[in-house]
């Protein structure tokens, strides 16, 4: 039996509570890269009912994102941000969803997450990482920019950390574990960071500054 | 010295890291330019790959 939006929202309210729940509703949150990160944090923020997600992301699935990214077998060839949105449709229907096919640049960042209430930086790449927080941190100086960096490889979970720098940047992750030696990512690590940054977004989301 | 000196000094990569002097992002554009002085407090950010 699919639930009415009244149903739907009574449900997380019974769950959240009504206060924490009116803070989400009207809530927006922009997701930059819709990949290990992106898509798992995409999922639990709909979970939460945020009330409006900005999902951006230029690629299409492939069968090697399966081991960690919030995507299955028939999203193989399917752009992302397509993907992901019929996920989060099933999930919360009764949630706004912005969803963009393109390349984050310098240019149109500031359009695409100037109405967030924070932005997640959820890319794979260092130097793209570098380039979104220094965008947005002088293009959107009130923004907190929640980001990802460090979770490569099987270490230990225990030095998965989230640290505030610059007053409004949050770097989730161990900060050292760098694909780049090398080493792989694994779901289960990629995930604990991606619920470190949703876990940033909703204490932000919430009033809380810090980690 | 300059920002792009300091993060050479220190063994930083200017296209993987977000840098603050005195409460201000300085644009990666600007690392070559700008000459820092004694009483400049700077803070940098290293981002590592993977997501």
């Amino acid at each position: 039996m699919y639930p009415t939006q009244e149903e739907l929202h009574a449900a997380l309210v019974q769950r959240h509570g009504a206060a924490i729940q009116v803070r989400l509703d009207h809530a927006a949150v922009g997701i930059a890269g819709l990949g290990g990160l992106g898509s798992n944090i995409a999922v639990y923020l709909a979970r939460l009912g945020v009330g409006r997600l900005v999902l951006v992301d230029f690629d299409v699935v492939d069968v090697t994102n399966l081991n960690r990214q919030h995507y299955t077998t028939r999203d193989i060839g399917v752009p992302k941000t397509l993907a992901l949105l019929e996920q989060l449709e099933a999930i919360n229907p009764y949630l706004q969803y912005e969803t963009h096919t393109e390349r984050v640049v310098p240019a149109n960042a500031a359009r695409l997450f100037g109405g967030c209430d924070v932005v997640c930086e959820a890319f794979d790449r260092a130097d793209q990482k570098a380039m979104l927080v220094e965008t947005l941190l002088s293009q959107l100086p009130d923004t907190p920019i929640v980001s990802g960096s460090g979770m490569a490889g099987h270490g230990s979970a225990n030095i998965m950390r989230v640290r505030r720098q610059f007053g409004r940047l949050y770097i989730c992750g161990d900060g050292v574990s760098d694909i780049a030696d090398g080493v792989g990512l694994l779901a289960p690590r990629v995930a604990l960071c991606a619920a470190q940054q949703a876990t940033m977004t909703l204490r932000l989301l919430l009033g809380e500054r810090e980690p | 010295m300059t920002i792009q000196s300091l993060l050479q000094a220190l063994g930083h990569d200017p296209q993987r890291v977000a840098v603050e002097r005195n409460g201000q992002i300085v644009p990666r554009a600007r690392f070559a330019e700008e000459r820092l002085c004694e009483t400049d407090i700077m803070e940098i950010v290293q981002f590592v790959g993977g997501g």
